[in-house]
């Protein structure tokens, strides 16, 4: 992340996100697959790691091997044929409204403290020596005799997919394809996110 | 990591503020905007610390304000610095001066440094 001040002044927290160039590699159509998408292919990885069904899919399109697969329905633009590059510009432009998906960050186990924000026994006195982070009662006893289905408990917090809505793109650069979004996206340094217009 | 530089070289600005250093008694001109029109304001005080790199990079400036100390923090690539004075440099043995925020009074200044 970075800031940067726009035209009023104002000191605006962004994110950079490397927003290109994508390759189309399948045109899914109404008559074929029974809806309309695109998908889109993004990054490069050693061919030796690529599956020859992988191959066979790239080849089509011109390209050797990608890192990222995602297909959007309601693509923007509807020109767009097997093989043709996308970038960033083509889709953006600043002062749109995005949501990104991203994979949060993993915390691992966690209790529930700082997995749903409960506040634990506030007390460390009165009789409280040894739950202070407790989740407390999780139901009644004998009726109705067992613990609800989504009780919040502790387990693996993060590492999940993650949508951050409304997010406003402040400039793009479409000389590197990069994006500035405003505000933070899920997941850590050099993750990889899907942008919805 | 290259990203960032590049974006931040896109927004930087030319240089126009002087040098100086934690210890040094600078003063602000400010703009304050209020509605579409725009005043200058001084804000004089100390130089605690100068932090980060890049286009995040700030400084803190320390002042007395009837009786109360007051900080502010300054981004070096804010639009709505007008500019910068440095009235004299300071005498100091670290970069970070927060032993001044315990400090009140007599003890609270800063020597002048005889060369520069």
């Amino acid at each position: 992340m970075t800031s940067v001040f726009d035209a009023t002044g104002k000191n605006v927290a962004c994110t950079i996100v490397l927003a290109g160039p994508c390759t189309v590699t399948q045109v899914k159509t109404e008559e074929t697959d029974g809806y309309t998408a695109t998908q889109l292919a993004f990054g490069q990885r050693n061919e030796k790691n690529v599956t020859k069904p992988m191959a066979g899919h790239f080849a089509k399109a011109g390209i050797t091997s990608a890192t990222e697969i995602v297909e959007f329905r309601e693509f923007p633009l509807v020109d767009k044929v097997l093989g043709d590059t996308v970038t960033a510009d083509e889709v953006f432009e600043a002062g749109d409204k995005v949501n990104v998906i991203g994979t949060s960050k993993g915390k691992g186990f966690q209790g529930v403290v700082k997995r749903h924000n409960f506040r634990g026994v506030n007390d460390a006195t009165h009789g409280q020596h040894n739950r202070l982070r407790s989740p407390g009662s999780i139901g009644a006893a004998s009726y109705p005799a067992k613990v609800f289905k989504g009780m919040r408990m502790g387990g693996q917090d993060g590492n999940r997919r993650v949508k951050t809505m409304n997010l406003e793109i402040v400039r793009v650069f479409p000389e590197k394809n990069l994006v500035l979004v405003k505000g933070a996206l899920p997941g850590p340094k050099g993750s990889t996110v899907i942008i919805q217009k | 990591m290259d990203a960032v530089k590049y974006v931040q070289e896109q927004y930087a600005r030319e240089n126009t503020l002087p040098e100086f250093r934690a210890g040094d008694n600078i003063i602000v001109a400010y703009k304050i905007v209020e509605g579409d029109k725009f005043r200058i304001q001084e804000y004089r005080g100390d130089v605690l610390q100068i932090k980060g790199h890049g286009a995040t990079k700030t400084f803190t400036v320390r002042k007395i304000s009837n009786g109360i100390g007051v900080e502010r923090i300054f981004p070096f690539s804010s639009p709505n610095i007008d500019s910068i004075k440095v009235l004299r440099h300071g005498k100091v043995r670290r970069a970070r001066l927060f032993y001044l925020r315990e400090l009140v009074g007599k003890k609270a200044r800063i020597r002048e440094k005889s060369k520069y």
